[in-house]
């Protein structure tokens, strides 16, 4: 058990970095409480299982330290630091039963024979494996083999997180629901710190308390999934999370707030100060598409658009619209009926959100 | 779906029928041919049954050097394998050498067999050989022509030089071919490194190793020219293998009928041992 703080790290593959480019993981500074459920979601590439390997220590930081609740563990073997990691693809000892699978690593501890026993028995009652405990393990169906796989880490008792890197990839998608909510009824019980990397936003979000949103080398966000969702504090995690992902649409600064073709978007006072003080031109409105009011007449403060597309998605409807030659998707519920060619939209103000550079600009009153 | 007869399909599986018939099927029937006859000359061939194959079965010279071929490939199975198991462990990973490695062990499999044979007989030689003459200057006894010890020894110590290469170049691509990630648990379940052979490395080879195993098994059982050339059979009998004693007795004596049944059994104990081996092996697979 174990609080992790992953402190002024960095990692590059490369000798001699001159680059940030030239960086998998950029400088962070990052808390992962004792207990936590955290899900480390990105898109491929972004560094999130380098990130994974250098917290397990199979991966040493090029830079920066690894303290496991303040002790530095940079030089540890994952087996010293006491963790336990679930690979993507389920990591079996082919000629060994079940049974000795999840003993493996108590043995290797030398636990006596009565405790592996008893300790074994526990675990595979959990994971729903008694009856193929004492069958050949690679024999077993893929997501069976991924719970002896989980398993082997929670055997056991001193570890001092659990790490999973995407270990859901090779599952059947009906059983994946299963595993999951099997996942987080071991954390419930055991109240380990549970690091969870996906790049599928659903799973993270059923998964974890907290998300950590990488890109780039970065954890851009960090919150719960509600926040990710209705305050992305970056353009990518508006892009990312949610589907579609959020509207952005580019703006120029006016008198009294920003505007595009004609249309003015007053802003706060305290957005207004910063606004001020930055000299850059990238300025993004956003607003999700779910928060994109949709109607079919025109009524104060809406705009006129073009219909392109309707997407019937079943229980609800992707309609992708024109403003101003500007593309916009909204959602809305399947029994709403629109006119065919053009529709009003208005922006509630609460959703409407300003990005500069790529950031969140938040005023005061929120 | 309605089938369609269509008879004429059969000519393309013709060129197989041919193909598979001038390579096993023609000249296998012609030893089946010769082993029950008695044949004195072209126009005087009599009919006589399994009377060869009895004669054969009874032979004294074929039952000793039939004992002789399993020893001599039980032992070559026994030091070729581990051995072959364990260069390829300590062989290095990638690089510059692993690339030399490669090609050093490669080289024994590409000297021809006779040729193997005479490197042997002149290196064991006493006088001008280097093995034979260091042997004997530290004080052995060793002389490969006239001591049958020396001579086992001598013939076992060339095949493993010559082949353990092959078993160490399958065993290598096997350990390449386990992801890393399985080293990667193993070192969180903190495994030592008896147990990651035992566990990982061990298991993974299995199949290559059923290759290997089969392989030199073969070989070994029918192997003729390195120790002809290195021994000559001798001293005595004593390094005389099953296809030497053949060879004998269908070139030497002419008898070709014993010599053909002799053929069909060797072929049947190779083919018999060979398929006893693999299916053990996919059974205890199987099995739960």
């Amino acid at each position: 058990m174990a609080e992790i703080h992953l402190k002024k790290l960095a990692h590059s593959y490369s000798a001699n970095p001159k680059f940030t480019s030239e960086y998998a993981i950029r400088e962070m500074d990052h808390v992962w409480e004792q207990g936590g459920a955290y899900a480390l979601l990105g898109p491929s590439g972004c560094g999130k299982s380098t990130l994974l390997n250098i917290i397990s220590g199979l991966l040493s930081p090029s830079e920066g330290e690894v303290l496991f609740d303040g002790e530095r563990v940079n030089d540890l073997t994952p087996s010293q630091r006491n963790i336990a990691q679930v690979f993507q693809f389920p990591v079996i000892y082919d000629s060994m039963t079940v049974f000795d699978n999840l003993a493996f690593p108590l043995r290797n501890m030398k636990v006596p024979e009565s405790k592996v026993k008893k300790k074994v028995f526990e675990i595979a009652e959990i994971l729903e494996l008694q009856d193929v405990l004492h069958n050949k393990a690679k024999n077993l169906s893929a997501d069976e083999k991924q719970k002896v796989s989980m398993g082997r880490g929670l055997v056991r008792d001193d570890v001092s997180a659990i790490l999973f890197d995407e270990p859901l990839t090779v599952i059947d998608p009906h059983l994946k629901w299963k595993l999951r909510r099997k996942l987080k009824q071991i954390h419930e019980q055991f109240n380990i710190t549970m690091v969870y990397v996906t790049h599928d936003q659903l799973e993270a979000a059923t998964f974890a308390d907290k998300i950590a949103l990488m890109y780039d080398g970065n954890i851009v966000q960090f919150g719960t999934p509600r926040e990710l969702f209705e305050k992305p504090n970056h353009t990518f995690v508006g892009y990312f999370i949610g589907s579609p992902g959020m509207n952005f649409i580019e703006v120029a600064r006016c008198a009294g707030g920003v505007e595009f073709a004609g249309i003015t978007f007053p802003v706060d006072a305290g957005i207004q100060d910063i606004l001020d003080q930055v000299p850059t031109d990238n300025l993004k409105l956003g607003i999700r598409p779910e928060f994109v009011h949709v109607c079919a007449e025109s009524i104060e403060g809406s705009f006129e658009c073009d219909i392109k597309h309707i997407e019937d998605l079943g229980t609800y409807k992707i309609i992708t619209l024109d403003l101003k030659g500007r593309t916009l998707k909204a959602r809305i519920d399947e029994d709403q009926q629109i006119p065919e060619h053009k529709v009003y939209v208005s922006f509630p103000k609460q959703w409407l959100k300003l990005y500069v550079d790529e950031y969140l600009i938040e005023g005061d009153s929120e | 779906m309605k089938k369609v007869v269509n008879n004429k399909a059969w000519f393309l599986v013709l060129p197989v029928v041919v193909l598979v018939a001038f390579s096993a099927i023609i000249p296998l029937m012609t030893v089946v041919n010769y082993s029950v006859q008695d044949i004195f000359d072209v126009n005087n061939a009599y009919f006589v049954g399994a009377e060869w194959y009895r004669d054969i079965l009874q032979n004294p010279r074929l039952q000793d050097s039939l004992v002789r071929q399993f020893i001599f490939s039980f032992f070559v199975l026994l030091i070729e394998i581990p051995l072959g198991i364990a260069v390829a462990l300590m062989m290095p990973t990638k690089g510059a050498r692993a690339s030399l490695c490669l090609i050093l062990l490669a080289i024994p499999l590409l000297i021809p067999l006779n040729v193997v044979g005479t490197i042997w007989q002149v290196f064991g030689r006493t006088d001008i050989g280097l093995f034979g003459w260091t042997l004997t200057h530290l004080g052995m006894d060793y002389n490969y022509a006239s001591n049958p010890i020396d001579a086992w020894f001598t013939v076992l110590l060339m095949d493993v030089w010559h082949w353990t290469s092959l078993v160490a170049l399958l065993c290598y691509s096997g350990l390449r071919a386990i992801p890393d990630v399985y080293y990667q648990a193993a070192s969180i379940d903190r495994a030592s490194g008896w147990a990651i052979f035992r566990y990982i490395q061990l298991p993974k080879l299995q199949s290559v190793l059923v290759i290997g195993v089969l392989l030199r098994f073969m070989d070994s059982f029918m192997i003729y020219t390195e120790p002809f050339v290195l021994t000559g059979g001798g001293p005595g009998n004593s390094t005389t293998f099953l296809s030497q004693t053949l060879t004998q007795m269908a070139i030497g004596q002419f008898d070709v009928g014993p010599a053909a049944a002799f053929s069909l059994i060797y072929f049947l104990i190779v083919l018999l041992v060979s398929w006893l081996f693999f299916t053990t092996i996919s059974h205890m697979d199987k099995a739960k």
